[in-house]
């Protein structure tokens, strides 16, 4: 395999993974402060990508599109977590689990019943379509670059949210003790509401992200959902840090696997067989390392409790 | 009191339904098909064809049942349809995993069972049943004419891709039955994948000519996406499952120029085909696909047996069935012996008409198709 190739993989790698941290950022804050898995977060990704198509297919404008996905999907957010999430905080796990499930099949009919059932169009803006020349010889497409830039400044935001501000302070104290925080006069509900909205915002924009290069249908949320919990539990739950190394390890892990893993089998099997053994092993690559990762760190490689 | 009037009114109306249902000639049709989830699209397709022609026809009854993709909701609905609405005719059935959990079972029931889509090979051959008709396809026709396309129009090189699963490896197991020149790459991706780069990259760093893909519903609207926005300058062919109209919408103009084989095309010149993309268009405000054609030919088939026999006697029906007395919308159109069809197989090409994106037919990539898997079949 040639050096280019590699490394071109690298960067797809890299920009899967950058899309993961987008879902798992919000999804492993929600559950870090307020205890709340919510299942639904895949289809607040569905959201932003049909609230991108639609309004695309009216304005013709990408950057209006992505306004857009953040608008609706954290609005969809805070709606939910006003009407529904809310009354979940202290219930345990499985109704948690249950009351998401049911918003995820809510979504699904709602937006089929208001888009069709017919896949949208979405397409990456003409200026950043076609691929571009990278220093060593290496032809990528401009977009996925674009993903990268903007998944990364994202994270970026979100640490200096995290770390540096007002509300980053009570968003980590609120993590660590629910009571004392609503005792020492901070409004609890309204900082959930606000964390569940941005947790929604960064879904839905990575929705539109995505959804320019993919396919944007009804029950598109589900397969990354799963993703993002499998990159939460490897980065440990609740930890901004965690998420990120965790989404970069699986977006390579899945990205390398499949490249390497049939090639590498097919050194001592029969060519037709190392193919289809190899696809099998590497689409359980990331299933593997989660596996390797909780042997060695039962809580993730940041997870604090 | 409440409780009594209760049971009283649902006994009446339960025999009721009993009694509409002992009418003489009339035939009773369960459809189960995909109407909610990943997949609805195409079995709300072939439902909007069935019920546009059979609009009108009073003899035929249609129940329809959503199977969400599920084989153990779609077995359950079999159940129900069989034992408690008590239907001669079961149809509808999309995916070959399912038709694989129903079919046997409605037909070991004495069930008629007419298949709009799936046509796994193990219907078509040692698991063939009197009772059984595809009106689509067997699952290999349209690669097997795929590869026969290929080799006469001088394509020497292709790069395979197909999802790992049984309808992936199948297909193209199909292609390289008949495609004479040379495989220099093979990748199976994972089932629902949408992100093709690591892919994209392999197919760019082969020295294929053409890429011949199978990717059904989504999965290959993100392939086509991101294919054209890699600069990667390769011809693409692939079974029309991945270029069909409600997909094409989604890809847009990045799928112009592609090739794919069908039985069906919208533009195929005969007087039924005219008649049902007109009115197909002004029943349903959208372009049919080649699903919605499967679903029209279904009760084509279904009504013409119907007017030369009656469904109890069920030799009959068989035969009227098998001589397919029907003007399909494909033109041509015979059950071989193992009742799956024989029909031209044509390469289409996507190209743009106004603003909508669509298929064209560009010649015949296989006539008169056959299944290889009749000769294990033994009715």
């Amino acid at each position: 395999m040639s050096m280019i190739l590699l490394i071109e993989q690298v960067l797809n790698g890299l920009q899967f993974g950058v899309m993961l941290f987008l879902m798992a950022a919000g999804l492993t804050l929600i559950f870090g402060v307020m205890g709340l898995i919510n299942l639904a977060h895949g289809s607040l990704y569905m959201v932003g990508a049909f609230a991108a198509a639609a309004v695309a297919g009216w304005t013709g404008s990408f950057a209006l599109a992505l306004v857009a996905a953040l608008a609706a999907a954290a609005a969809a957010g805070a709606l939910i977590e006003l009407l529904v999430i809310r009354r979940l905080y202290d219930r345990d796990h499985l109704d948690q689990v249950l009351a998401t499930f049911a918003l995820i099949l809510i979504f699904s009919e709602g937006t089929r019943w208001l888009f069709g059932s017919f896949p949208l169009f979405l397409d990456v803006p003409a200026a950043l379509a076609g691929p571009i020349m990278l220093p060593g010889g290496i032809l990528y497409p401009l977009y996925r670059l674009v993903i990268i830039g903007v998944g990364l400044l994202v994270a970026a935001g979100v640490f200096w949210l995290i770390a540096k501000t007002r509300i980053g302070i009570q968003i980590r104290a609120g993590e660590a003790d629910r009571e004392m925080i609503a005792a020492l006069g901070i409004d609890i509900s309204r900082l959930y509401t606000m964390v569940f909205a941005l947790g929604a915002a960064l879904a839905g924009l990575a929705g539109a992200l995505v959804g320019a290069i993919q396919s944007v249908q009804v029950g598109m949320g589900e397969p990354v959902l799963i993703l993002a919990f499998v990159v939460i539990v490897i980065g440990g739950i609740g930890s901004i840090k965690g998420a990120l190394v965790g989404s970069i390890l699986v977006g390579l892990t899945d990205t390398l696997g499949g490249v390497l893993l049939p090639p590498l089998f097919g050194t001592f099997m029969q060519a037709s067989s190392a193919t289809s053994v190899g696809s099998a092993v590497a689409s359980m690559s990331i299933y593997i390392l989660m596996v390797g990762v909780l042997l060695f760190k039962p809580s993730g490689l940041f997870g604090g409790k | 009191m409440k409780l009594r009037t209760l049971i009283a009114a649902a006994s009446i109306a339960a025999l009721g339904a009993g009694m509409a249902y002992a009418d003489g000639g009339k035939v009773k049709v369960g459809m189960i098909t995909t109407l909610s989830g990943g997949g609805a699209g195409l079995g709300i397709d072939v439902r909007d064809g069935f019920v546009l022609a059979a609009k009108g026809n009073e003899n035929l009854e249609l129940v329809i049942e959503d199977d969400q993709r599920k084989p153990d909701v779609a077995v359950q609905l079999t159940d129900k349809l069989i034992q408690s609405e008590k239907v001669d005719v079961l149809t509808g059935i999309i995916w070959s995993n399912l038709a694989m959990a129903v079919v046997p079972a409605a037909t070991a029931q004495g069930k008629f069972y007419l298949s709009p889509n799936a046509g796994p090979s193990a219907l078509a051959g040692k698991g063939c049943s009197p009772l059984y008709f595809n009106v689509a396809w067997q699952n290999d026709a349209f690669y097997e004419a795929g590869g026969l396309w290929a080799s006469e129009n001088g394509i020497e090189k292709v790069f395979l891709m197909a999802p790992n699963y049984p309808a992936g490896t199948d297909g193209m197991t199909g292609f390289k039955r008949t495609f004479k020149g040379e495989v220099v790459g093979e990748v199976y991706t994972k089932l629902g994948q949408t992100d093709y780069a690591a892919e994209i990259a392999q197919i760019r760093a082969s020295d294929a000519d053409t890429v011949y893909f199978f990717l059904p519903g989504g999965m290959g609207i993100s392939f086509m996406k991101q294919f054209a926005g890699s600069g990667v300058d390769k011809n693409v062919m692939g079974p029309a499952f991945s270029f069909d109209q409600g997909i094409l919408g989604a890809i847009g103009d990045a799928a112009l120029g592609v090739k794919n084989t069908s039985h069906w095309s919208k533009d195929i010149d005969n007087a039924a085909n005219k008649k049902f993309v007109a009115d197909f268009q002004a029943e349903y405000g959208r372009l049919p696909s080649l699903y919605a054609a499967q679903g029209y030919d279904t009760a084509l088939l279904l009504q013409s047996a119907m007017g030369k026999a009656d469904v109890a006697d069920a030799a009959a029906f068989q035969a009227a069935l098998e001589e397919a007395d029907f003007a399909s919308v494909r033109g041509d159109f015979a059950f071989a012996p193992n009742h799956h069809p024989i029909q031209d197989i044509y390469m289409r090409e996507v190209i743009k008409e106004g603003d909508v994106v669509t298929n064209k037919i560009v010649g015949v990539a296989s006539s008169d198709h056959q299944d290889v898997y009749g000769a294990d079949c033994k009715m």
